[in-house]
């Protein structure tokens, strides 16, 4: 074992992925999406709710099983665009997330770390057709999986 | 499982023949836990595959020159020793496919698609690999016959209790079962379903991908109509695998891809199929992965089914009983003596993929995931499961690895 390998599991991970934030339904929302990752089965639904101007994220939620890097990364974005424009966040480089992350993933790895994105991308798309990312696109409205 | 104390193999001894092992981390290989899913390469194999790329290559069943010819007799010669590896009655009945995957489809499209409609029912199971559920669920809805699935007990093993019921839905014709669950390792009585599937007219499809680099496979004794199983998860190449099927079944059925080698003749008006096996390998196969097939089955065959097997069973009732004994952990699956070389489970508030990427640390190889039995992950109520695998090669110490890499999962998480 490497020191490398130790920071994956660092605090701040196993924290959010014990004690996730923002987790639970939102009722009633604006934007709401559901995806897994076929790879390990991991699942995020996030919802979405709008201020009065109709773009700002006024509040997001999840629900999800999953990999500590999947549950945590999506805990970790709820609260990173809380109070951000929906049309701003539709294009959030996947960096941003990943610098938040702020450990070392490999490739499969990568994939539970950007799922919770994903998804919200998909739900501000299905709200307010903002571009899917692209590893989403040509899927199913309603059965969205990334491969 | 009576065996006899001759029929022990020397896994130490046959790691010598892998060259993965050469390669240590902290002065230890490779802890590989994964041979359901695939399995390493003696040299052996890898040894022939190149003799023969470099000695006896050519295009098959084309050539009348000398290259030409050694590597028609290589390839059917690897055709041969499938055939004896399963008790085929004639090689003419085993068509080389690209997978085990690639076989079952061949039978879901060709067979499937001309013989089902409404008021047929399908018959698959509640522990089915992917491989061998979506291609009859995708036919059964495009053909509107009924999928049916025989559910599976706590312990995972099938409920054959249901099946008068299921008889009562329409016509059953097909009925596809694993003779080995490769998410639990359960074995199937395969045979009685085949005998089953046969009172009602139907035919039996087995995946015996999980289960033929590890038991004995006769498929007259199992009385099945078609057999699958693949290279690499017996110690061959991957991208080759063999659908075995009943002559008069083949013979029957429409070919699955079309191309050269595939057919009789060719005009502008109509074309005409070759005979079996090549109605059904258009195009040039994968040469020299069927050649390192047979090198691999003669391999498997010299260690002897019966000593992994038994070998196999002392890893798997070491890791049980190791497992038994740490807080959270839960094994899914029937006990030790029902099943083959392979142990599921999950460790309470982690996942496995964290559990896999945390033994990785420890240099011990594990799959986690849904193993492509999403159906059964639900059934036993999980996302994912972490599972470990064993072959000729693993060691007890493997075993001792993986249990001590387990209590750092338990560590790092604090559970």
């Amino acid at each position: 074992m490497s020191d490398l390998d130790q920071q994956m599991y660092r605090e701040v991970i196993l924290d959010h992925y014990k004690n996730p934030r923002g987790h639970g339904a939102l009722e009633p929302h604006d934007a709401h999406a559901e995806g897994q990752n076929p790879l390990c089965g991991d699942e995020v639904s996030i919802f979405v709710r709008f201020g009065a101007d109709g773009d700002t994220i006024d509040d997001i939620s999840f629900e999800g099983r999953g990999c500590a890097i999947s549950q945590a990364a999506t805990s970790m974005l709820t609260e990173m665009v809380k109070g951000r424009k929906a049309s701003e966040v539709a294009v959030l480089p996947r960096d941003e997330l990943l610098d938040e992350i702020g450990i070392p993933l490999t490739p499969i790895r990568l994939k539970c770390a950007i799922l919770g994105l994903g998804v919200l991308k998909v739900a501000l798309h299905k709200a307010k057709g903002t571009p899917l990312p692209e590893e989403w696109r040509g899927m199913d409205g309603d059965d969205l999986t990334i491969g | 499982m009576a065996v006899t104390p001759a029929a022990k193999l020397d896994a130490q001894k046959l790691r010598a023949d892998f060259a993965v092992f050469d390669e240590v981390v902290n002065g230890k290989p490779v802890a590989y836990l994964d041979s359901a899913s695939s399995t390493q390469k003696p040299r052996q194999v890898l040894d022939a595959m190149r003799e023969f790329y470099e000695h006896s290559y050519a295009n098959v069943h084309r050539g009348v020159y000398t290259l030409a010819e050694r590597a028609t007799a290589g390839y059917e010669g690897a055709r041969e020793k499938a055939r004896a590896y399963v008790n085929a009655p004639s090689s003419r009945e085993v068509i080389f496919t690209r997978s085990a995957t690639e076989a079952l489809n061949l039978v879901a499209y060709s067979w499937g698609l001309e013989n089902l409609g409404p008021g047929d029912v399908v018959v698959i199971t509640e522990l089915e690999h992917h491989a061998n559920f979506v291609p009859w669920q995708f036919i059964a809805k495009k053909t509107g016959a009924e999928f049916a699935h025989i559910p599976i007990d706590d312990l995972g093993e099938l409920q054959l209790d249901a099946l008068d019921e299921i008889a009562s839905r329409g016509n059953v014709k097909v009925v596809a079962n694993n003779l080995v669950s490769n998410t639990l390792g359960t074995i199937n009585p395969v045979e009685k379903l085949a005998a089953w599937a046969h009172e009602q007219g139907a035919i039996m499809v087995v995946d015996a991908a999980q289960a033929a680099p590890h038991k004995t496979i006769d498929v007259q004794a199992l009385g099945c109509d078609f057999l699958a199983f693949s290279s690499h998860k017996l110690c061959g190449p991957s991208g080759i695998g063999v659908l075995w099927g009943k002559r008069e079944l083949l013979e029957g059925m429409q070919p699955f891809n079309f191309g050269g080698e595939m057919i009789r003749s060719v005009s502008l008006e109509r074309t005409s199929w070759n005979e079996l096996p090549y109605k059904f390998e258009a195009g040039t196969p994968a040469i020299a992965e069927a050649y390192g097939f047979g090198v691999a089955l003669d391999y498997v065959s010299e260690v002897g089914l019966d000593a992994i097997e038994a070998h196999e069973h002392d890893l798997v009732v070491q890791t049980m009983d190791a497992l038994a004994e740490i807080d959270g952990i839960r094994i899914f699956g029937p006990p030790a003596d029902r099943r083959t070389g392979i142990v599921s489970f999950e460790l309470e508030n982690v996942h496995p993929h964290d559990v896999a990427q945390i033994l990785n640390w420890e240099n011990v190889a594990v799959r986690a995931g849904h193993h492509c039995t999403q159906p059964l992950m639900t059934r036993l109520g999980v996302a994912a499961t972490t599972r470990a695998s064993f072959y000729l090669y693993s060691l007890p110490d493997d075993v001792d690895r993986l249990i001590a890499g387990l209590h750092k999962v338990k560590e790092t998480f604090g559970v």
